[in-house]
């Protein structure tokens, strides 16, 4: 009874914010509370058919179609699926294994600049024959081929820096990242690798496959409309094949091997685990999902640059993950979407609000202190102006009142 | 031929002889203790064992294997496995995880089996659980399986730390004082409960022990350390009356009579 009670609710809610939103596109707070649905999906106790229906219905169906009606949400969510993925891989190496790395960042480019250059003119520059940009059918082998990179190099840069624990870990894996920034940056000479600074443009997107089928149910998208679409689509398969694999492994040999060694590595390794095997596993998947997800990165971009790289990203990739709790799957989804949508939409958001109160020159009566105008009100008051120091006071409060972080692991329970 | 065959094992840390030529053979079935008193070399012989110290000197050998130069957890699954002095538990673990943790080296699915939730692996991992389970029982831990390890009491710590050992299915069990800390009735209990794993699940204990009563209790065979060096070995009443470990953990004057 409780649980069809809470079933509808969640429908009911599901389809008047949805319908709020898509009457009032311009609306920030409309597609906020779109997005809290998904939490409240998570929250609520219906059943689990129930939900996993109800979200993926808002996931596939509804917020694409908001999505067409304002452009900004699509990307929006497209950001969001980014920064999940990154968080969850992220998650992998700090969460479950409990090494710090403060250079996660370096996997992304790893994965954005193999598809940058091999998707753009830029390869002809050190392969001739003008190969190249390579078909866009090509961008699946290499969302492929660079998990495949990105765990190489993940296993590689474990290999020496795994002996090392904590602090000393942590800088080493900040070294990693700056090294391979200033490596796109300058290996524009001799041989013109990365084109450095200026980066790489125009890098191909992926190839429209379904574009013949769309045509035949009479369905005509101008490419414009269709790629965003697309892009989303893409990345949402690829954050939910990233739940997948981080869930199976989690619930393994694997995933208690690497939350064993967290824990106690000595007491690890003496009850069986292979501490170095498991480590450099770690490693390379996590970093795996940072570098597919930077091939997308660069095809939605269509132009990378190492700008996109620096270690703030790393800083940010962290704190997400930290926000919502280390060595949790939901918590690591959770701080991902909270924060891209904190820096994207509320503080933003709140800029263009008092944007318009300035320009709306009202006068604000203050008791005692007489009236302003409100078009006196400094430029430097816009929150978006603040976004690292808000971020900053967040983590801060965060710290002190809830370490463990938004969505702590949780434990089994019993049946 | 003995399970385990230790010969000659030396382990200096700088200027500190930590491990001075010290043999110990242990033979199935047996009950063993090493006793001494603080700072003989106990724990750096159970380090050394398990490998996580390298001897300076000597061989050990396991089932007629070397075991010299093998990692941790290669010698867990070659069949020893142990306890810790001061607990070390996986804390932000469930008491489950940390006994499936020890299961590791028996657990054999591979990385494409565990992604794509093969059969092998669902019959593994159903196997594996009640196995676990099974050793939470035997430990008087049933009804805690999904708590946080930290959540535990002292004394339920130390069994999960059995618990645990036990899942890496060894031959041999290391116990680092087990009942330290434990009241009389809680160290009988353990008492009965290594009488019941020798046979059972394992061949054969060796256990550091501070608590003569479950020393002289329940060893076949009790091996004394002081300084580094084996003093004496032998039956617990033998030990007993021997001068030199009299001497070693009350001091030469009582024994000489001119205190």
């Amino acid at each position: 009874m409780n649980s069809k009670l809470a079933t509808l609710g969640l429908c009911a809610y599901i389809a008047v914010s949805c319908l709020v939103a898509f009457f009032f596109p311009q609306s920030v707070l409309a597609f906020l509370s779109v997005e809290a649905s998904l939490l409240l999906l998570y929250y609520v106790a219906a059943p689990r058919r129930v939900k996993i229906f109800l979200g993926a219905l808002v996931l596939v169906a509804l917020l694409p179609v908001l999505g067409s009606v304002n452009g900004y949400y699509l990307e929006v969510a497209i950001q969001i699926g980014i920064y999940v993925a990154l968080a969850l891989g992220l998650n992998i190496v700090v969460g479950f294994v409990g090494l710090l790395n403060l250079g996660f960042v370096a996997f992304y480019a790893i994965g954005a600049y193999l598809w940058a250059i091999f998707g753009s003119p830029q390869a002809n520059a050190f392969i001739p024959g003008g190969l190249f940009p390579l078909s866009p059918n090509w961008f699946f082998v290499f969302l492929l081929l660079s998990i495949v990179i990105g765990a190489l190099t993940g296993a590689l840069l474990g290999l020496p820096v795994l002996r090392l624990r904590g602090d000393y870990l942590a800088i080493v894996t900040l070294g990693f990242a700056e090294v391979v920034r200033a490596l796109v940056n300058n290996l524009d000479k001799p041989v013109n690798l990365t084109n450095g600074p200026r980066g790489i443009s125009p890098i191909s997107k992926p190839p429209l496959f379904f574009q013949p089928l769309l045509e035949f149910f009479g369905l005509h998208v101008t490419e414009a409309k269709l790629y965003p679409l697309y892009f989303y689509f893409l990345i949402l398969v690829l954050v939910c094949t990233i739940i997948l694999v981080t869930r199976r492994l989690e619930n393994s040999r694997i995933g208690r091997a690497w939350k064993a060694i967290r824990e106690d590595e000595i007491a690890a390794a003496a009850m069986g685990v292979p501490v170095v095997r498991m480590k450099l596993l770690g490693f390379a998947v996590g970093a795996s999902f940072a570098s597919a997800v930077g091939v997308l990165f660069a095809a939605k971009q269509v132009f990378i640059n190492p700008e996109s790289f620096t270690f703030m990203e790393s800083i940010g990739v962290l704190a997400m993950v930290i926000l919502g709790g280390m060595g949790s799957i939901p918590g690591a989804i959770l701080g991902a979407t909270g924060v891209t949508i904190l820096n994207l939409q509320l503080l933003k958001g709140m800029s263009l609000w008092l944007n318009g109160l300035r320009q709306s020159g009202a006068e604000l009566t203050i008791p005692l202190l007489g009236s302003y105008s409100l078009s006196q009100l400094p430029a430097q008051f816009e929150p978006a102006k603040y976004e690292r120091m808000v971020f900053g006071l967040i983590l801060i409060l965060m710290m002190i009142f809830r370490p463990q972080g938004v969505l702590p692991p949780t434990r089994e329970r019993k049946q | 031929m003995a399970l385990l065959e230790l010969r000659g094992i030396s382990k200096r840390f700088g200027g500190l002889q930590a491990l001075a030529g010290v043999s110990l053979e242990l033979e199935d079935g047996m009950i063993a203790s090493l006793i001494g008193p603080n700072g003989a070399g106990k724990t750096t012989l159970f380090n050394t064992l398990t490998g996580l110290y390298r001897p300076d000197e000597g061989e050990i050998h396991f089932q007629q294997r070397s075991l010299l130069g093998m990692n941790p957890d290669k010698i867990t699954a070659a069949g020893i496995s142990r306890t810790f002095q001061n607990i070390r538990l996986f804390s932000h673990m469930t008491v489950l995880e940390n006994v499936l943790v020890g299961m590791h080296s028996r657990l054999k699915t591979s990385l494409p089996g565990i992604l794509l939730r093969s059969t092998g692996f669902h019959i593994q991992e159903n196997e594996a659980r009640r196995r676990a389970m099974e050793l939470i029982d035997l430990t008087s831990l049933s009804g805690r399986e999904h708590e946080w390890a930290h959540q535990l009491s002292y004394g339920e710590q130390r069994r999960l730390e059995i618990a645990r050992a036990l899942a890496a299915a060894p031959q041999l069990l290391l116990l680092d004082e087990p009942t330290a800390g434990m009241n009389t009735t809680e160290a009988q209990a353990l008492m009965t409960l290594f009488r019941r794993l020798i046979g059972n699940y394992v061949k054969a204990i060796l256990l550091i022990e501070h608590n003569m009563r479950v020393v002289m209790g329940i060893s076949d065979r009790v091996h004394v350390l002081d300084y580094g060096e084996k003093i004496a070995e032998g039956h617990p009443d033998e030990v007993r009356h021997d001068p030199r470990v009299i001497e070693a953990y009350l001091g030469q004057g009582i024994w000489s009579g001119n205190a």
